[in-house]
């Protein structure tokens, strides 16, 4: 199966109501799988004037607490920032899923992690986050969709799958199943018309001074839950590395074969490997800075997420870079050659 | 004593943040009206827009959301589509449905959603200070076109009723005035009819355009903002049933 058709049927398993999208490259077996399938199982399926259309029926649909969802690539997932912004005012749940293609502009349809910033600082306006998994092998596209609507519901927030045009169009065997789910609270806020309860109001506008610095509090607080419990994150080969790389998704399929690779040469190579880019998983890269390292992000983008491996290791440890921008994609021997270059001061200094 | 007026249970008991003389607090009244008469209370969710009736949810009791600014219809075909036996209705302005909204409500009548508008035609921006809006008419002098509206570079008066009856999936257009007795009861007629069309299950859209007054941003006082109705706003937007 594609990466774009196996997520779509792990939507289904993980029980998405109503799926709603426009069409746009390179994500255009989601949608087309999900008018068939939606229609099989008796759920909704919608094709949207637009984006802004798409993710405000999803926030409508979530609103009666439904579970909705919609997909896109980036100049998609733009228009969207704004419906995004108001489903984190009104604390709604909601899956996105941006299968990223190279910008800035309609760029190209190449694959692409440019979006990283976007994604992992919520990406409209205002103080808000969203919870974003950066998967890189089908299977664990479609594990992510479970996890996103589940961590959606239970914190009331947006959970964004964050692929590129590589998982989205790789065909690679998958299973898929439904795993117990999370135990989640009752939707008890959920618009389903006022029987025998009083009103319920879905909102974002908090007028009266002081009641909006109230919920960017209680926001934070929430966010903060998030940060502590939600990460997950992989470690390869990194306890006695001297060089570890930082990579995710698709990035970081190409960089473990460069480490692979390094490792047969004699090079104490390793991966941190972040599969939620928010929370982003600080305090593994911490730790790891602790002992006598170099770091190496990875990255299809001309430098984000190494952003936020320089505010991990907090100066503990050098941190460089390797991406490709604009579509483009670091190949093994590119990374491999860093490694070589990096390794080479640390086997002085251990000498 | 016997009661022969009351307000209706699904108005909520409490003064509005509406100017004087606004046409919001008599739209408001006939839509809760129409629930209570209905007996629809407990199955309809509202849809507030941005502008002066965003607060709408502090009036009418029943379940109501806030949404982005003209995006309305796209958030009650969310809903309508996930929860078909609801009543699901939008309540929009004409900077929200006739401005930034314009792509949401053609596309949602396109569809034929099964959804009810109340769309509050004042010919101005109310919230943001008395701006043109598309609806404004020429001449109407506004906080931004000092010398009145002019064809020649503002473009001429949007006529949404008329837009959205030629689309097959408009199931029902009518345009009604709030300025007079008479014109209210028949906006109310127009309303419920529109509600009721929900209710049964008929396909498309229902959507009753109201002409409605703004005298603080007419710059008139309440009375003489009723009479601009009747004399100036019926001319460019004719009242009547356009389709179904």
């Amino acid at each position: 199966m594609c990466g774009n058709e196996a997520l779509a049927e792990a939507a289904i398993i993980a029980g998405c109501d109503a799926y709603f999208g426009y069409p746009i490259t390179p994500q255009n077996e989601i949608t087309a799988y999900m008018s068939r399938r939606m229609a099989e199982e008796g759920r909704v399926f919608v094709q949207s004037e637009s984006e802004l259309a798409a993710i405000n029926m999803v926030f409508g649909a979530s609103a009666t607490g439904k579970r909705a969802m919609t997909s896109s690539s980036s100049p998609g997932i733009s228009l969207m920032q704004e419906g995004i912004s108001y489903l984190a005012g009104a604390e709604l749940p909601a899956v996105v899923v941006n299968v990223m293609r190279g910008g800035p502009g309609l760029g190209n349809i190449a694959p692409s992690q440019a979006d990283y910033f976007q994604a992992t600082r919520g990406g409209g306006h205002g103080d808000y986050r969203t919870i974003v998994f950066g998967p890189s092998t089908v299977q664990e596209v479609a594990d992510c969709m479970q996890l996103a609507f589940d961590l959606a519901d239970q914190y009331r927030m947006t959970a964004v799958v964050l692929a590129d045009g590589f998982l989205g169009q790789m065909m690679e065997p998958v299973v898929l199943e439904k795993k117990p789910g999370r135990k989640l609270p009752p939707k008890d806020w959920a618009l389903t018309g006022a029987k025998a309860r009083p009103q319920n109001i879905v909102r974002s506008l908090w007028l009266p001074e002081g009641s909006l610095e109230e919920l960017n509090h209680k926001l934070q607080a929430k966010y903060d839950r998030v940060q502590a419990d939600e990460v997950v994150c992989e470690q390869y080969d990194t306890e006695d590395a001297d060089v570890v790389v930082v990579a995710y998704g698709v990035a970081a399929r190409i960089a473990r074969s460069a480490v692979n690779k390094a490792r047969h040469e004699g090079i104490r190579a390793g991966l941190i490997r972040p599969i939620t880019l928010w929370p982003f998983p600080t305090e593994q890269i911490s730790m790891a800075a602790d002992e006598l390292r170099i770091f190496l992000t990875v990255e299809m983008s001309n430098g984000q997420m190494v952003e936020d491996v320089k505010l991990a290791v907090n100066g503990k440890a050098p941190v460089l870079f390797h991406g490709r921008p604009g579509g483009g994609v670091p190949t093994v021997e590119e990374i491999l050659e860093r490694i070589r270059q990096l390794s080479i001061p640390r086997r002085v200094r251990t000498a | 004593m016997k009661t022969v007026f009351a307000r209706t249970p699904t108005l909520k008991d409490c003064p509005t943040h509406y100017c004087p003389g606004c046409g919001h607090g008599i739209a408001h009244r006939l839509i809760a009206e129409i629930i209570d008469e209905m007996g629809i209370r407990d199955r309809t969710i509202g849809i507030a827009p941005v502008g002066c009736a965003v607060l709408a949810y502090n009036y009418l009791d029943v379940d109501m959301i806030e949404v982005a600014h003209g995006r309305a219809p796209a958030v009650a075909t969310g809903m309508k589509r996930t929860n078909p036996g609801k009543i699901i209705f939008s309540y929009q302005g004409d900077g929200d449905l006739a401005a930034i909204g314009t792509a949401e409500i053609i596309h949602a009548a396109h569809r034929g959603e099964q959804i009810t508008v109340v769309f509050i035609n004042n010919a101005v921006f109310g919230m943001t200070g008395g701006q043109m809006a598309p609806t404004t008419t020429l001449g109407q002098v506004t906080a931004t076109t000092p010398k009145g509206r002019s064809a020649a570079r503002e473009g001429y008066p949007l006529q949404i009723a008329e837009l959205l009856a030629i689309l097959p999936g408009a199931a029902y257009v009518e345009r009604c005035a709030l300025s007079g007795p008479a014109r209210v009861r028949k906006t109310k007629g127009a309303i419920r009819h529109a509600f009721e069309l929900q209710a049964e299950g008929a396909e498309g859209l229902s959507l009753v355009e109201v002409l409605s007054p703004c005298p603080t941003y007419w710059r008139m006082p309440p009375a003489k903002a009723m009479e601009w109705i009747e004399s100036e706003m019926i001319k460019v937007f004719p009242l009547g049933r356009l389709k179904g």
